[in-house]
């Protein structure tokens, strides 16, 4: 394990000679500044779960679970089911995560994931519903980075996609005002997949899927969730520098490009 | 839910009875608190945020200490009244994402390194809530930073670009924010022209990206303007104090 591994710091001789390689156009690892690593896509990797997909980018893996609960709705969606997205950054992942309750890191990614999905309106929670304002499905996608090697946001939000495309719900029914639950399962009605494409800004360079090393050299980020319209539907940007307006449009311009090989990863969507 | 309440009416008006590119009355104090190296309260339209900074004083705990920087500390917190339900004091989820991204948000302005090894505390209490907090903590505390007499490369303006009835519009208030089809705030740089807070979310076409950043210009603009006749303002109220007294 290197040094900047361990440590979550980055030698300035190292972001030097990171830097050198994107003057000539090359990247460390031989990829080019537009180009991801291999992203292999594993829907229904855990039993119990509803749905599941274990998501590898290079050597980064997540795997996303998803439960599914009965649960009441919000008061001002009683017509809605429920989406929770949690992420926990447990400590078999990184040397640099540590135990303990979800820190800022942990949760600005579950809330990235959850936004572009609830902006998309990704799942059909309109369809879940069991008793109008009081009964609906509650939909809990929890997300585990298992090796993080950089870029957890893109390899997340392909976690948790595939792993709802993966989910099957069984059907649930009143019946003389018990619910009844049947052991025949659905899938889980998706109406538009999302993908997440996140640029990190190094000096002025701007580069795709960056690694571990690349982010501890990077300025700032911004990620991008992209729709099957091929629209955004979330923005986020991250880190503590900050952005030209023209490299923000041209972020964009590199993750729309990016979107469509992303899609092809993930499984098709099915609605019920 | 969305897309149920119209939000432009036929004269083009909104909700409030603002233009798609007018944005709310903005209010901005400096030095408003007596304890505080540096303070703001800003009132953007009905949202009343107060900002107090502390520092740069010693790291606390030692171990977040930079050897060639300051570390900013930043807590966006808002009140139980705040809002139109109860809002528990614990830090929700959101309240720690934004103390980051607005931590992000101020960061690129501030000569970190000029202050090694010390902390610089951002506290923001939002007291009342009406759409746009989080673009309001940032003029605040970008305000309160300068107040308290910190380097900086430039103060940070910021305020939000929205889309209602399928039109962007500049500045969300609460009602366009709940019932509206997307948020995306920003903030600025202004004189070095740098975003340096950039969220959305909603459907937005590409095109509208751009869109956004051609309209949030003037606005950011004003805010700028603002910030800067609040910080001269205090002055001058000192002036004023000390030919009084001679």
């Amino acid at each position: 394990m290197s040094e900047a591994k361990s440590a979550g710091v980055l030698s300035l001789l190292k972001r030097e000679l990171i830097l050198a390689g994107l003057k000539r156009g090359e990247r460390e690892d031989g990829r080019k500044l537009d180009e991801f690593r291999n992203i292999e896509v594993i829907t229904g990797y855990v039993g119990k779960a509803e749905g599941s997909a274990l998501v590898k980018v290079g050597d980064t893996k997540v795997l996303a679970g998803v439960k599914v609960d009965v649960g009441s709705p919000f008061p001002d969606t009683p017509e809605m089911g429920v989406q929770i997205v949690n992420a926990e950054f447990i400590p078999v992942a990184s040397p640099v995560f540590e135990p303990g309750p979800p820190g800022e890191d942990a949760i600005e990614l579950a809330r990235v994931i959850d936004r572009g999905l609830r902006s998309a309106e990704a799942v059909d929670l309109s369809s879940l519903v069991i008793v109008p304002g009081s009964k609906v499905w509650t939909i809990f996608i929890d997300i585990y980075p298992l090796d993080h090697y950089g870029n957890l946001i893109d390899a997340s939000g392909l976690a948790a996609m595939a792993a709802l495309l993966d989910t099957k719900i069984p059907s649930a029914t009143m019946e003389n005002g018990t619910l009844k639950i049947s052991e025949e399962k659905k899938p889980l009605p998706v109406n538009t997949r999302v993908v997440y494409v996140t640029v990190a800004k190094i000096d002025d360079y701007m580069i795709l899927d960056p690694s571990f090393e690349e982010e501890l050299a990077a300025d700032a980020r911004v990620t991008y969730a992209i729709n099957e319209d091929m629209n955004i539907c979330g923005i986020q940007k991250g880190g503590s520098g900050a952005f030209k307006v023209k490299e923000l449009l041209d972020a964009r311009d590199m993750a729309l490009e990016a979107a469509p090989k992303l899609f092809e990863k993930l499984p098709p969507a099915g609605k019920a | 839910m969305k897309g149920n309440i119209k939000l432009i009416d036929e004269n083009g008006k909104r909700v409030d009875g603002r233009y798609p590119n007018e944005m709310r009355r903005l209010r901005i104090e400096a030095g408003v608190l007596k304890n505080a190296d540096g303070s703001a309260l800003v009132e953007l339209g009905n949202n009343k945020i107060l900002v107090a900074v502390y520092g740069p004083h010693e790291a606390i705990p030692k171990y977040v200490a930079e050897p060639d920087r300051a570390v900013i500390r930043c807590r966006y917190s808002m009140a139980p009244f705040s809002v139109d339900e109860r809002k528990s004091p614990n830090p929700s989820r959101r309240e720690i994402e934004l103390s980051m991204v607005i931590r992000q948000a101020l960061e690129p302005a501030v000569f970190l390194n000029e202050y090694p090894r010390t902390m610089i505390d951002v506290f923001i209490e939002v007291l009342e809530a009406d759409g746009g907090t989080r673009t309001a903590s940032i003029t605040a505390a970008a305000v309160a930073l300068a107040d308290a007499g910190i380097a900086m490369r430039d103060l940070v303006s910021a305020i939000a670009i929205g889309k209602v009835d399928g039109r962007l519009v500049v500045d969300l208030n609460g009602i366009e924010d709940q019932y509206g089809e997307g948020d995306m705030p920003i903030a600025m740089m202004p004189q070095l022209n740098y975003v340096t807070l950039f969220q959305a979310d909603g459907v937005f076409t590409p095109q509208e990206i751009e869109e956004a950043f051609r309209m949030v210009s003037d606005p950011i603009k004003k805010v700028y303007r603002e910030q800067k006749k609040a910080l001269k303002k205090k002055y001058e109220e000192v002036v004023e104090e000390v030919e009084k007294n001679e």
